[in-house]
């Protein structure tokens, strides 16, 4: 999983039909001290996050298993939104 | 996922069978304000999108997770056709 800052939404009518109902946001990866790192992407948020919020992510096809039994075409997923972090 | 938007065709006569009947497209990723970055990709496209539209591109072994490329061998599908982005900044 990776760190990430919701920069963004994306709206998109004509998708696949196992897209529906699930919103789709624009993320900043970010380092542990907050600063972008890498590319923004899309993501599909599976935990109710928003624009603003910092959250943690999956790739791979394990983004889609929050929305198991349905198969969703998804590479991304915020699977989490973070209160806070401590770097010891 | 990425943004991306579509700038070509691609025509393949000689292919796995699975891929027959698939339509190829060429896009290119672009930043979510709309700036063009990186290579460029072939994709199969599920959502009949046309040359000049921006789209969302899965990558990797889920994108046999989109409509009918089920055991297919791709690894990029067009899954979406981009109406907007809205940016916080």
């Amino acid at each position: 999983m990776q760190l990430a800052r919701v920069i963004g939404d994306v709206v998109a009518t004509r998708k696949d039909d196992n897209l529906a109902g699930l919103k789709l946001l624009v993320l900043q990866p970010l380092t542990p001290s907050r600063e972008a790192v890498g590319r923004p992407l899309v993501a599909v948020d599976a935990v109710g996050a928003g624009v603003g919020e910092e959250v943690f992510f999956v790739r791979g096809k394990e983004a889609s298993f929050p929305f198991y039994p349905v198969e969703a075409p998804v590479d991304a997923g915020i699977v989490g939104i973070v209160d806070h972090w401590d770097l010891g | 996922m990425l943004l991306a938007k579509i700038v070509g065709t691609v025509v393949a006569t000689r292919k796995d069978p699975r891929l027959v009947s698939s339509k190829l497209l060429v896009v290119r990723p672009m930043d979510p304000r709309g700036k063009p970055e990186g290579g460029y990709i072939v994709a199969v496209d599920t959502v009949d999108a046309g040359v000049g539209e921006t789209v969302l591109v899965v990558s990797g072994s889920s994108a046999r997770m989109a409509s009918g490329l089920k055991d297919c061998p791709v690894d990029a599908a067009i899954v979406g056709v981009i109406d907007a982005v809205e940016m916080s900044e």
